[in-house]
């Protein structure tokens, strides 16, 4: 049996880095990062992005969300209507829940697109087109 | 498609009496088009992904799997010998295939179906594929069924755990309840701990003694018997406590998981009073089986039927032909039966495709459409078993409190459905939709289409199945990508005009709402 070693969230005891509050900004809580427990290729391959201005460490071909997990972030999203934090949850791009604004852009699905170095990647708040009903 | 638009637009396929195009490049979609290519049908692949292999055959990106190499699934062999025969056949023109490209609708012209696609994110429009017929192997998705908490991150499907983990290489947390219904559950557990996490309970709704109900169709699948077998010792030795005619009824933590309540279930899947106990973790992959993905087929006005597990599915014949002329299907929209099934129906719909063109039965493939119409018929057996043993029961219902959310984009509670069906009169999902937005967001009802279903409908319908609305188109297209298929624009000006911020969300109305 192949055991493969991969990185996990924060868990238990770990604060929350990126959960979206109700009505407010994500990721004013901690810094993205530091809450992913350590993988062995942490050392050498990866490159990092910056998650609502903290920097997270991805490695090359990584999704988004996949690189948002592994270094504990599990919400990047909150609804359109009661500012509810979501992440990702379907995996495979089918449900939606886990957009995010990529470099300014609005609903990226996070679980498809992959990270690439010095992508600016921000909690999407509502439909992240707040600049329309202005 | 920077610098190559003009080309990407202009038509591609087998307009030719041999073409046929395959939606799909899973395992169903694989063995279908290397079979034709075989057959020498001018066969053109259009899949999504960046890579074959569909959700089963999912594998991290060439650059990631470098830095960490992952399990390889069962049946990895198979797979690699039909990615070696379809880089042959790629090689000699006999396969074109479209990674990357979504079709978002099927028109008839003349003799042939126009292929419609984007690509990207955004949903640019892509080149369109000229066919003289269509082989539908688009897949599935997890079915999921709502319950106090469920919206709270690091509740994850349980096949979005997995997919996670194949593609991604990561985990949602350290210890992970592992809950729903069906055999997929196993195998994610499995490979859940496999990746290091803890998984202090496997919590099954169903109960595995209903398999006993059919012992000749065991017998006649003796590998998934073993498969079973497999996972269950694997389980044992990992420590994970398999909690049957039980259900995880609600999530505890504000913004994270930190526990869930499981509790005991009657065989109508109703919570028992007093039952439920707590489970401390941080994370729950949840799911209860697979749905077909129909968005396609549905639009083209294939016929749908319901099977066992109450999911509808499309309703093909022995040469896996749907109901509309020139188009075939193999694989999960037939019915959910896994990879087997997926790889002997993509295989015998090829053979169909290719004695249709010929104008009648192959003498030199006859035997082999034998012996595969005999494995489909004994996995087919298996997959209505599988279905009937952890299709939902009527008393999940009782899970969603008037609180919980059964629609997640359009956050629409289980109370306001039960309003519009109780005060209202709504007794189906769509009229349920009208009154309440439930389905209408950007997911278009795949996540709670079939909690949506089962709570419109009163125990006195039975068995009625739920018919999938038609959606057009089969996911978001770009305003411009919609603009530049019916002109003739410069496409130039049409690649400027995709610059312009404001997808078309799904369903027209659906997105862009303004508050």
């Amino acid at each position: 049996m192949i055991r493969i070693r991969v990185r996990t969230t924060a868990g238990s005891g770990g604060s929350a880095p990126g959960a979206g509050r109700p009505g407010g900004s994500a990721g004013s809580a901690g810094s993205a990062g530091a809450a992913g427990a350590a993988g062995p290729a942490d050392s050498g391959a990866g490159f990092e992005f910056s998650f609502d201005g903290l920097p997270v460490r991805a490695l090359p071909g990584q999704s988004i969300a996949a690189a948002l997990w592994a270094a504990g972030v599990l919400s990047w999203r909150t609804t359109r209507l009661n500012g509810r934090p979501r992440g990702a949850f379907c995996g495979i791009g089918s449900c939606y829940d886990c957009l995010a604004s990529v470099n300014g852009a609005p609903n990226n699905r996070a679980c498809l697109v992959p990270a690439r170095p010095g992508d600016t990647v921000t909690t999407q708040e509502g439909n992240g087109r707040a600049w329309l009903q202005e | 498609m920077p610098g190559s638009r003009s080309e990407a637009r202009a038509p591609a396929g087998g307009r030719a009496a041999t073409g046929l195009a395959v939606v799909g490049a899973g395992p169903a979609g694989l063995a279908a088009a290397v079979t034709a290519a075989d057959h020498g049908l001018d066969v053109t692949v259009v899949d999504a992904a960046a890579a074959p292999g569909g959700q089963y055959f999912r594998s991290p990106p060439e650059e990631l799997a470098a830095v960490r190499p992952g399990a390889a699934p069962r049946g990895q062999r198979g797979f690699d010998d039909l990615l070696t025969r379809l880089t042959a056949h790629r090689a000699t023109g006999r396969v074109r295939y479209l990674s990357g490209h979504h079709v978002w609708t099927a028109a008839r012209t003349g003799d042939d179906w126009a292929l419609h696609t984007v690509t990207g994110q955004a949903g640019e429009g892509g080149p369109m594929v000229l066919t003289r017929r269509i082989l539908l192997a688009t897949g599935a998705y997890e079915r999921q069924l709502p319950f106090p908490g469920w919206t709270i991150p690091g509740v994850v499907g349980a096949a979005g755990a997995q997919a996670m983990l194949k593609s991604g290489l990561v985990l949602p947390g350290r210890r992970v309840v592992v809950a729903g219904s069906g055999p997929l559950l196993q195998a994610v557990a499995v490979s859940l701990v496999q990746a290091g996490a803890r998984v202090p309970a496997l919590v099954e709704a169903a109960g595995y003694g209903g398999y006993a109900r059919a012992p000749r169709v065991l017998a006649a699948n003796p590998a998934k018997l073993t498969e079973g077998l497999r996972h269950g010792a694997a389980l044992a030795r990992a420590g994970v406590r398999v909690m049957s005619h039980s259900a995880v009824t609600a999530v505890h933590g504000a913004d994270r998981v930190e526990a869930v309540t499981v509790s005991r279930v009657d065989r109508d899947w109703r919570p028992v009073p007093g039952s439920g106990r707590t489970l401390v973790c941080d994370a729950l992959a949840v799911g209860h089986g697979l749905t077909p993905q129909l968005e396609l087929a549905v639009e083209i006005g294939c016929d749908t039927t319901v099977r066992a597990d109450g999911s509808p599915a499309l309703r093909l014949d022995e040469r896996l032909r749907t109901s509309v002329g020139g188009v075939w299907a193999a694989g999960e929209p037939g019915g959910i039966g896994g990879v087997g099934l997926a790889l002997v129906e993509g295989e015998l719909a090829a053979h169909a495709v290719a004695a249709e063109v010929r104008g009648g039965p192959l003498r030199e493939t006859a035997g082999r459409v034998r012996s595969l119409l005999r494995a489909r018929r004994a996995q087919r057996a298996f997959a209505e078993l599988m279905g009937a043993v952890h299709r939902p029961g009527p008393g999940w219902r009782d899970w969603a409190d008037d609180d919980t959310e059964v629609c997640r984009c359009e956050e629409v509670t289980a109370g306001r459905i039960r309003t519009a069906v109780t005060e209202l009169g709504a007794s189906d999902a769509r009229t349920v939709k009208l009154f309440t937005r439930a389905g209408m967001g950007w997911c278009q009802g795949r996540t709670c289409g079939f909690a949506v279903h089962e709570l419109a409908r009163s125990d006195s319908d039975g068995a009625r199945a739920p018919t999938p609305d038609r959606r057009m188109p089969a996911c978001p297209v770009l305003l411009s990508a919609l603009a530049g298929e019916d002109t003739t624009a410069d496409p130039e000006e049409v690649a400027g005009a995709s610059e312009t911020p404001g997808a078309a969300e799904p369903g027209g109305n659906g997105g862009n709402r303004l508050p």
